[in-house]
């Protein structure tokens, strides 16, 4: 399987509003993290949902996110999140925050 | 005959909605009265004791502990436990990291494992909130953590299922599995709250 991203690597979630069924949290979206574990790819479940079985599996990732960049008006502290995210919502960024 | 779902104008809408489904589905013959119950048996079935049970071998056995973080299903196995359909992932709090559950796209939940999640896990509230201020809500839980602990939150968003290895309590070096094992509430393993020590070890 080709993987655009690696463990370690920093990723920015795509700012973008698709209709339909979307499994990336708003409150990522234009907001960088790390890739922490690659998973395999699996089908897209934004045509899955719409009985669309035949397409290419897509590469999923967990990504880690500090609070603070989630919520920058937030006191997020030291805490995390950490979401599963399809490859086509990521583009590179850099992780230097992130260690 | 009238359909059971028809009698009672009170049922909310989607209820109503799925009761009709089921009168129509038994009545094409799609699918017996008999099996349905089963079905719904099924879906009970499983309970968090089956997560207590993971956690207590997890912590009188090290070895099972890298297994079940490694590869939850196979390791459930070895206790004759199905985790289900859906990969299974077991994060594990310590003195540094606490984990929490939440789906905060819909109310993905190990039901395979555990069964169904608690009606306080599918709220908008704890969905929203818990992502945004994990402290805040985890105190209203009666868990309140070092300053210095991380609270990682984990949002189920597709494929994975989670399930938290709480820390074992301090105190309790002279419990055995089943003792330990009857500490660990569902609750824990979603990590809204921390597994305490019974009040009489408490130092």
């Amino acid at each position: 399987m080709n993987r655009r991203f690696a463990v370690g690597d920093g990723v920015r979630v795509r700012v973008a509003e698709p209709p339909g069924h979307v499994r990336t949290p708003h409150y990522c979206r234009g907001r960088i993290g790390v890739v922490i574990e690659c998973l395999g790819a699996f089908a897209n479940p934004e045509r899955l949902a719409y009985r669309h079985t035949g397409s290419a599996p897509v590469p999923l990732y967990r990504v880690r996110f500090r609070n603070a960049e989630l919520w920058p008006s937030q006191h997020a502290g030291i805490d995390e999140t950490e979401i599963e995210i399809f490859e086509h919502w990521l583009e590179p960024a850099p992780a230097a925050t992130h260690a | 005959m009238t359909p059971a779902a028809v009698q009672d104008g009170l049922l909310p809408y989607h209820r109503r909605l799925g009761r009709s489904l089921r009168d129509v589905l038994l009545a094409k013959g799609v699918f017996t009265d008999a099996e349905l119950q089963r079905e719904i048996a099924q879906i009970d079935s499983p309970t968090p004791g089956n997560g207590a049970r993971l956690v207590a071998r997890a912590w009188v056995d090290t070895a099972f502990k890298h297994r079940l973080l490694e590869n939850a299903r196979a390791a459930a196995a070895e206790l004759g436990i199905d985790t289900g359909p859906r990969p299974l992932r077991v994060v594990e709090s310590t003195r540094a990291v606490h984990n929490i559950i939440v789906c905060t796209l819909c109310s993905c939940y190990p039901r395979f494992l555990l069964g169904q999640p608690p009606a306080w896990y599918k709220s908008k509230a704890y969905r929203s909130r818990v992502v945004r201020e994990p402290r805040a809500v985890l105190a209203e839980f009666g868990t309140h953590l070092p300053a210095d602990m991380i609270v990682r939150v984990h949002d189920s968003t597709a494929e994975l299922r989670y399930m938290v290895l709480p820390l074992r309590p301090d105190g309790t070096a002279t419990l055995d599995e089943a003792a330990l094992r009857a500490l660990v509430t569902r609750d824990c393993l979603i990590g809204a709250e921390i597994v305490r020590a019974p009040a009489t070890l408490q130092t």
